[in-house]
């Protein structure tokens, strides 16, 4: 068996190593070679995919397990379901559309080369993130990620850069570190020995209730922190503004994937009934996650913030999802995760391009481009309403199953949650407003309309969007087992218990 | 009384006695080679050499070892066993990086060490020795005594024996702290403090042995062991005594409160002597702690504990916030040495197996990125008068935009930095992790979770250096003040520290394996 996880995670690995060794004369040619290192990670995923086994999307699949550093515990092993397909799928798609989004963001050939190879190390990272099944290995790469991350935020983008890695590095750290001591008990809480890590012998042990709640909180409020969930969330915002559009594409688009992700493949796997206790509160949380988000939206003055806003209420929904345990509301959370990559990247790219003509992000300094430039403002309306979950685009159908399969179990959430859905339209639309349509601003009839990069970047977004909202089988086909097993081992847990 | 002569196996002390030889071999190169060119050269590749053969010597007898335990030197005083000979083998490989760093010159030819150590700071006389060319090269025997005074303190199983060669080391250092050719004033201070205070803590120890004996009328750590569990964990006398000698190791390890001496000595030391003592102190001290608590005191584990987790907390929080407030970068990275002083420490809770293979890694990881980082300080200069390389550039501020000026020592701190800060993928992080491992294993949860928030703070200082080193622009009108040396010597020392930092990051199973088997204490007696 080819180890095709492995090989996606050194591919990129090594594509960064290669831009930081080009000799002087070559360094011209960054862009093209990172993207060619994305494309072919993007072949070497398909090859994958082919071979993945949809009848059997549970199970874990391309699996592989080599010994690390036994003395911990620790091994490397790799392997994914569908929902880790799917994930890695996202990882593999925007990528290459985040580089190409940027490709005329630098001039310094040299940042330019930096700023690439740290993108390509990040998605090393987030490969190997969605593929491990060894808690240590998932840990090792959930904090290492923020090394990479942390220089794209602190060294490119905005003026108030620096402090806005800053603030994502000591977030994220703090969640981190208090995830390390969940993560070093856990070992002694589990069978122990050269293996004693692997999420496999880590599933269904026995230990006190304090205990399992304890070690659940430990690695929830890391999750937390990355998903962003109201109170953890302040320093997406800041984050979203400073850095970036491509860095925050990916950032929100598929890093903060890695908070739900855990919650789903961890936290519930290795700590039923803690989850089951937790429940109640944590969709309290996501509730005031969703309104709080979607309400902030609506006030925003600058665009990136604004879309970070949305993005916070739109994890409440996945939060939700994940937490209701029931089979539709995860399978909607797990194809939600896919989905709103889609949508949310497909937005910062737009804003970014945006901001790449007139050189702000703020509200007031657009109005009436619609006239000018008309297919942008189209395109801009459908990912907006993908955003607002308007039928006929991919995030409804998801978003549609959190809230049915959730309704049963957790009825004022969900209408309290639904509620969101209108103050979506209302962000989405009111921006559209203030940029698309009214009288032109003075200065910017010339505005430059879509260019063929721009619709290459964004325009297959739309079509992915379109093509899963219409025949959303092709997706749920690669969730739905997984979640029934998730949900299955949650239920179980609670009738021994 | 008759005095009875000891029978002692010399053949395991081959190590210790090349590096002491080797050291005395240099006291004599000072008297006898008159050209100070060729003694600097001489003393060179003579400790170079002495260290390198010491280490083959040392992996010579780790090989020959074979599952045994180990030898027994002078029966219940000097054990050379498997524990005793990684900690070894780790100093000598600290002591042979350093001397690279000591013997390494600026561009303008400068040395760290002062032309002539016994004339007073400013005078006519240094101007005159400077002028003469006079160089002090007595620093290589120095720290080869140190290395071999810390090499016998790591594989002591007596009380009495320990002091002595705890003053075998130290008193090389005194005199090493003083020597620093910038900046004498400041340097002759923190050697007279470290002298001062080292005698103080010394004086702790000597009178808590004094006290155990008393209690115990025990000196070698075995029998000690033995008597506490015969008259019980009550006795006060014993209890004190037992602290006072901790007091003592805890001082060597720079563990609040008695961190009082690092910020000074590290910040007026020579440079290369700095990250000597960094790494080397620190390691050679922690071995001798090991020893004495799973040897002589395990059965006090639990009257002893407050005191661990106490000075653990009170290291933790010293460190890291102090940390914070400092704009010297000398002084910075002293603070975080106290913090981790208190890191080292909490893997003693609950004296688990476990922390015996996992303190050497993590005294190994912390030293290779001490002199990694010490030594990339020597290289970051302010531009003197004449345009060359003058004194150090150590206040923070000057190393804003480093990694324009120089992307491979940016990065090399950087990595050193985070390796620190216990970010994956750093050797730092497998050696935390290892420490709270066996903290969590002792019970110690809520020590760990301590330790772990201690450790976001101190990730706040050493990111507030990268920022300053790759997001920070140079400021205006500075871009000249600064300088990055080039020197061989440094950036060899760099180079290695960086590879080993991140390789053992990412597979350190080998080394780990090494420390496991390691793990073992030959008891006299059993």
């Amino acid at each position: 068996m080819f180890p095709f996880l492995t090989v996606l995670i050194a591919v990129p690995a090594v594509g960064a190593a290669l831009l930081w060794a080009l000799p002087q004369g070559a360094r011209g040619k960054a862009r093209e070679i990172a993207l060619g290192v994305t494309l072919l990670v993007a072949v070497l995923f398909v090859a994958m995919a082919a071979q993945f086994d949809k009848a059997d999307a549970g199970a874990f699949q391309f699996e592989q397990t080599t010994s690390w550093i036994p003395q911990i515990g620790a091994s490397w092993a790799v392997g994914v379901n569908g929902i880790g397909l799917l994930m890695i799928a996202l990882a593999v798609i925007l990528v290459p559309l985040a580089i190409m989004a940027g490709w005329r963001e630098e001039k310094d050939e040299n940042r330019r080369r930096h700023y690439l190879a740290l993108i390509l190390l990040s998605q090393a990272f987030m490969i190997g993130i969605f593929a491990a099944r060894d808690v240590f290995l998932f840990y090792v790469l959930f904090e290492a990620m923020l090394v990479p991350l942390y220089f794209l935020i602190g060294g490119f983008g905005g003026a108030q850069r620096r402090y806005a890695a800053v603030k994502f590095l000591l977030y994220s750290l703090v969640g981190g570190l208090i995830m390390l001591v969940a993560v070093v008990a856990l070992y002694f809480v589990g069978p122990g020995g050269d293996q004693g890590f692997l999420i496999d012998n880590l599933t269904g042990l026995e230990m006190s209730a304090t205990t399992e709640r304890l070690l659940f909180l430990g690695f929830f409020i890391a999750f937390a922190i990355k998903a962003p969930m109201v109170p953890l969330h302040t320093w997406l915002p800041t984050v979203a503004e400073e850095a970036r559009p491509g860095t925050t594409a990916l950032l929100v688009a598929v890093l903060d994937k890695i908070g739900t992700f855990g919650m789903l493949a961890l936290c519930l796997v290795m700590f039923p009934n803690a989850s089951q206790w937790a429940a109640p509160v944590i969709i309290v949380l996501a509730v005031i996650s969703v309104i709080y988000g979607a309400l902030l939206a609506i006030g925003q003055k600058n665009m990136m913030r604004l879309v970070a806003f949305t993005s916070v209420s739109h994890f409440g929904v996945m939060i939700l999802g994940i937490f209701a345990f029931q089979q539709t509301s995860v399978e909607g959370a797990a194809l939600y995760m896919f989905n709103h990559g889609l949508s949310t990247a497909a937005l910062f790219f737009l804003v970014g391009f945006l901001i790449e003509r007139t050189g702000s992000a703020d509200l007031a300094d657009y109005g009436g481009l619609q006239k000018v430039i008309p297919v942008f403002a189209g395109s801009f309306l459908i990912v907006g309403m993908s955003a607002a979950a308007l039928p006929g685009l991919s995030p409804f159908v998801s978003e549609i199953m959190v809230f049915v399969g959730a309704y049963p179990v957790a009825k004022a959430a969900v209408i309290v949650s639904a509620i969101s859905v209108v103050l979506a339209a209302l962000y989405i639309l009111l921006t559209y407003k203030k940029v698309f349509t009214g009288p032109t601003l003075p200065g910017s009839e010339k505005t430059r309309e879509m260019t063929l990069r721009e619709k290459l970047v964004v325009w297959p977004l739309i079509v992915a969007m379109l093509i899963l909202g219409f025949v959303p089988g092709l997706a749920i086909d690669y969730v739905r087992q997984p979640a029934a097993d998730t949900v299955a081992h949650v239920t179980i847990e609670e009738a021994n218990a | 009384m008759n005095f009875v002569t000891p029978e002692i196996a010399w053949a395991p002390l081959l190590p210790i006695m090349i590096v002491l030889g080797a050291a005395a071999v240099g006291v004599l190169v000072e008297s006898f080679v008159k050209s100070p060119h060729l003694r600097r050269v001489t003393q060179l590749w003579l400790s170079g050499a002495a260290l390198i053969v010491a280490g083959v010597a040392i992996v010579a007898q780790w090989m020959a070892l074979d599952g045994s335990a180990g030898t027994e030197v002078m029966a219940t005083k000097i054990t050379v066993d498997g524990q005793s000979l990684v900690w070894q083998l780790m100093l000598v490989i600290f002591g042979f990086l350093s001397v690279l760093l000591f013997a390494s010159r600026t561009s303008a030819g400068e040395e760290s060490f002062t032309a002539l150590g016994s004339v007073p700071p400013g005078s006519v006389e240094e101007k005159l020795a400077r002028r003469a060319g006079l160089k002090v090269t007595e620093v290589f025997p120095l720290a080869l005594f140190a290395v071999g005074g810390m090499m016998l303190f790591t594989c002591i199983t007596d009380l009495i024996f320990l002091f002595v060669a705890l003053e075998l080391f130290s008193l090389p250092l005194y005199i090493l702290v003083a020597l620093a050719r910038r900046r004498r004033l400041l340097s002759q201070e923190a050697a007279l403090k470290y002298f001062l205070l080292g005698a103080f803590s010394s004086a702790f120890y000597l009178f808590g042995a004094a006290l155990i004996y008393g209690a115990t009328t025990q000196t070698d750590m075995a029998s000690i062991g033995i008597a506490v569990n015969v008259i019980g964990d009550k006795d006060g006398i014993l209890l004190t005594g037992a602290v006072m000698v901790l007091v003592g190791l805890m001082f060597k390890i720079g563990a609040a409160p008695f961190h009082s001496w690092v910020p000074d000595v590290y910040q007026g030391s020579p440079t290369p002597v700095t990250a000597f003592m960094g790494a080397a102190t620190k390691a050679a001290a922690t071995a001798a702690l090991v020893r004495v608590m799973y040897l002589a005191f395990a059965p006090l584990e639990w009257e002893l504990s407050w005191m661990f987790w106490a000075v653990a907390i009170v290291s933790m929080a010293v460190g890291t916030v102090l940390a914070l407030v400092q704009t010297d970068i000398k002084r910075m990275l002293a603070y975080s040495a106290v913090a981790h002083a208190g890191f080292i420490l909490v893997a003693f809770a609950g004296l688990e197996q476990q922390a015996i293979s996992a303190l050497p890694f993590y005294l190994l990881t912390y030293g290779l990125a001490t002199i990694g980082a010490f030594a990339i300080i020597t290289q970051v200069r302010e531009r003197s008068a004449e345009g060359g390389a003058g004194a150090e550039a150590v206040r923070l501020g000057q190393w804003a935009g480093l990694a324009k000026r120089s992307p491979a020592l940016a990065t090399a701190m950087a990595l050193f930095l985070l390796s620190f800060a216990g970010i994956p993928l750093t050797a730092g992080f497998i050696g935390k992790f290892e420490v709270f491992s066996a903290a969590v294993a002792g019970g110690g949860w809520p020590l760990v979770l301590i330790a772990v928030i201690a450790s976001a703070v101190a990730a706040f200082f050493y990111v507030r250096l990268i920022v300053l080193m790759f997001f920070t622009d140079i400021p205006e009108g500075a871009e000249d003040t600064v300088v990055v040396e080039q020197e061989p010597l440094s950036r060899t020392v760099i180079y290695v520290t960086a590879a080993a930092t991140l390789i053992l990051g990412i597979v350190p199973a080998g080394v780990l394996t090494v420390m496991e088997d390691a793990a073992v204490f030959l008891v006299s007696g059993s």
